[in-house]
């Protein structure tokens, strides 16, 4: 089956500096797939590079086997249809209400009557886990969790099959965050999406990701997450198996 | 009016992309067909629009027929089921009916997760009670007015009480960042508030000159355009300026600052952010803008003296003497004096808006447009104030 997202042979530099070199990352249909790295290793360089706001010096990047690297903002329109974004801070729009935020995708891509486009997105808001009476609401004026969600609704307003969620869980409470990952699994299971993660949160990755992706040496190791887990990689190593880790491994052993 | 269903005169096949409706004696069947997406969906909700389903006992739907159903497509499927339900009709398929649909029911019904609590410390606004909108209005804008005044007032309170208090301790009035702010708002103003002055010089002369000389008065041009430069056009039209320039800067500097929770970090860190960042900016100004009213006199004067030469044939030496003749000794410092208050209207106006700013990018832009107005509206009213002061001062 082709890949959801195929990234090969990617190379990033600023200046001197060499963030990505040779990258290789697959994601397949219906995976939760998290990218994980050191801070500064160039998580978020790569999933700009995907998401086409950074072209990359060298290097293929296919979303459904459309090379994405070469192609004009007009040929991108469609594909970027095809995917929601929720990026860590939000990046709601800050002078719009949460409904007209959702709405803003499907005004800009589709024709649709003002009912529709008003009960589209309350379905959205609602899907996540947010109350109506959220929807009258600006940004400004919901707590963090909130607004977490409130950028998932608008990254499915275009009911996308694949979803880049860049650290969904940062900035909440444990228990905002489990609820979090709840949703996460709730919306990959009832929609068959294909989900992209960048995250640090190590329960968030054992409790939803399927595979997940370690950039090291500016390149990434990826496999299921529990043969990662035993990588010899001192890295990882240190990161599965570091005092933070080891007690939510052990839990996840044992049962 | 409620019509009986007659299958006889509806027997007829609509045939669409998305939608096969078949009047049968029972009521409608629905084939569904082809790609119910989020694309298609326009065209889908217009078809399903045109199905008729008043009076109509029994809907049936046949959904196998579906070759994509996303939420969107449900949504749509959903909203129609509803519609014939309240319509009366008795809904069913044929088959199955799709996961889809019942995610969307499920979503509507009740939320999906159990809360994860942290909306519920949000308190929802209630809705606006029922009442005479105008002079609710008329209402909220006053008490909104009068919070606004309060509020600036406190302001301005706070920054003069913050200024005293550091000049006990002058290293804290940070010499560095005020230099930065002569810089930002005077010498870069430069360029700009020597050509206006010049110009309003000109057109100033050339107005006088036209009129006087009927009378035979060329000379007294030179009267009306030093007296213009030196006590009001000069310092008055510098502040406009400075006004659109610096006092905007301020407002959006101060503002983005605070979108940037910069201001929040600056508070909790222990350091006063009017101190910080309002202060210098007031005093810069302060310095700046009485030498930049010093230039414009000068180059005001200069345009006098040049329209002189050329329009009236009056020579230098004579306009100079002209010049010292009428004015008194007061004339250059009346002008001047108001250029510190005006420089103080416009750095309060807009580090006040800037720091009002929160939530979003908007109110950011309200906010700056507020401050450039505020700041030209409270320096003309200034100058208002000035010119009665030294009528009754004699002056």
């Amino acid at each position: 089956m082709e890949p959801v997202v195929e990234v090969r042979g990617l190379v990033n530099r600023f200046g001197q500096q060499v963030v990505h070199d040779g990258l290789d990352m697959v994601v397949q249909a219906d995976e939760v797939f998290g990218i994980v790295g050191g801070s500064g290793s160039g998580k978020s360089v790569l999933l700009r590079t995907i998401l086409g706001l950074q072209r990359p010096v060298a290097g293929t990047v296919r979303i459904r086997g459309a090379d994405i690297t070469h192609l004009s903002e007009a040929q991108l329109r469609p594909i970027k249809a095809g995917y929601g974004v929720a990026f860590q801070s939000g990046a709601l729009y800050s002078g719009l209400t949460v409904l007209e935020n959702v709405q803003l995708p499907m005004i800009e891509h589709l024709k649709l009557p003002p009912a529709a486009l008003e009960g589209l997105a309350l379905l959205k808001i609602r899907l996540v886990g947010l109350p109506e009476e959220a929807a009258a609401k600006y940004p400004a004026q919901l707590s963090g969790g909130m607004v977490k969600r409130a950028a998932v609704a608008r990254a499915l307003a275009l009911d996308p099959q694949l979803l880049f969620l860049d650290e969904p869980t940062s900035g909440l409470d444990p228990v905002s965050a489990a609820a979090f990952d709840d949703l996460v699994l709730y919306l990959q299971r009832h929609l068959k999406l294909t989900i992209v993660m960048i995250t640090h949160d190590l329960d968030s990755i054992f409790r939803t990701c399927n595979r997940v992706g370690v950039i090291v040496d500016k390149r990434m190791i990826s496999g299921a997450l529990d043969r990662i887990v035993d990588d010899p990689n001192p890295w990882i190593q240190a990161y599965f198996h570091g005092e933070r880790a080891r007690e939510r491994l052990g839990a996840e052993r044992g049962a | 009016m409620h019509r009986a269903y007659d299958p006889r005169v509806s027997a007829t096949l609509t045939g669409t992309e998305a939608v096969e409706v078949r009047r049968t004696a029972e009521g409608l069947e629905l084939e569904l067909t082809g790609e119910w997406s989020v694309r298609a969906l326009a065209s889908i909700e217009a078809v399903l629009e045109t199905i008729d389903v008043a009076s109509v006992p029994r809907v049936r739907i046949a959904a196998e027929g579906i070759t994509e159903l996303d939420l969107s497509g449900a949504w749509a499927l959903s909203a129609f089921v509803r519609r014939a339900r309240r319509a009366g009709a008795e809904v069913d398929f044929r088959g199955p009916a799709p996961d889809q649909l019942r995610l969307v029911d499920q979503t509507l019904t009740e939320p999906p997760l159990p809360d994860d609590s942290d909306w519920q410390a949000e308190s929802f606004a209630p809705a606006q009670p029922p009442g005479d909108r105008a002079l609710v209005a008329i209402g909220r804008y006053v008490v909104r007015s009068s919070h606004d005044l309060v509020a600036g007032l406190a302001f301005f309170g706070r920054t003069c009480v913050t200024f005293v208090a550091s000049l006990a301790r002058p290293w804290r009035l940070r010499p560095i960042s005020i230099v930065r702010h002569v810089y930002d708002t005077g010498i870069t103003a430069m360029p700009i508030v020597a050509l206006i002055a010049f110009l309003i010089a000109v057109i100033l002369a050339y107005l006088s000159a036209q009129q006087l000389r009927g009378l035979g008065a060329d000379i007294y041009v030179v009267d009306l355009v030093t007296i213009g430069v030196l006590r009001e056009l000069g310092v008055l039209l510098t502040s406009v300026i400075v006004a659109g320039r610096s006092g905007s800067s301020f407002a959006a500097e101060l503002g983005s600052m605070k979108l940037n929770e910069e201001v929040d970090a600056l508070i909790a860190t222990g350091v006063d952010p009017i101190e910080l960042l309002v202060v210098p900016r007031v005093l810069g100004l302060a310095i700046a803008l009485p030498l930049l009213t010093v230039i414009a006199d000068l180059i005001g004067l200069a345009g006098g003296a040049l329209l002189c030469r050329y329009l009236l044939d009056m020579p230098l030496t004579q306009y100079v003497n002209r010049v010292n003749e009428s004015i008194a000794s007061t004339t250059f410092w009346v002008g001047i004096v108001k250029a510190p208050v005006f420089a103080l209207l416009i750095a309060f106006a807009g580090c006040y808006r800037g720091m009002q700013v929160r939530g979003s990018a908007r109110e950011l832009g309200h906010l700056v447009t507020v401050a450039v107005v505020q700041a030209i509206f409270l320096v003309i009213l200034a100058d208002a104030l000035f010119a009665v002061l030294f009528m009754r001062m004699k002056i």
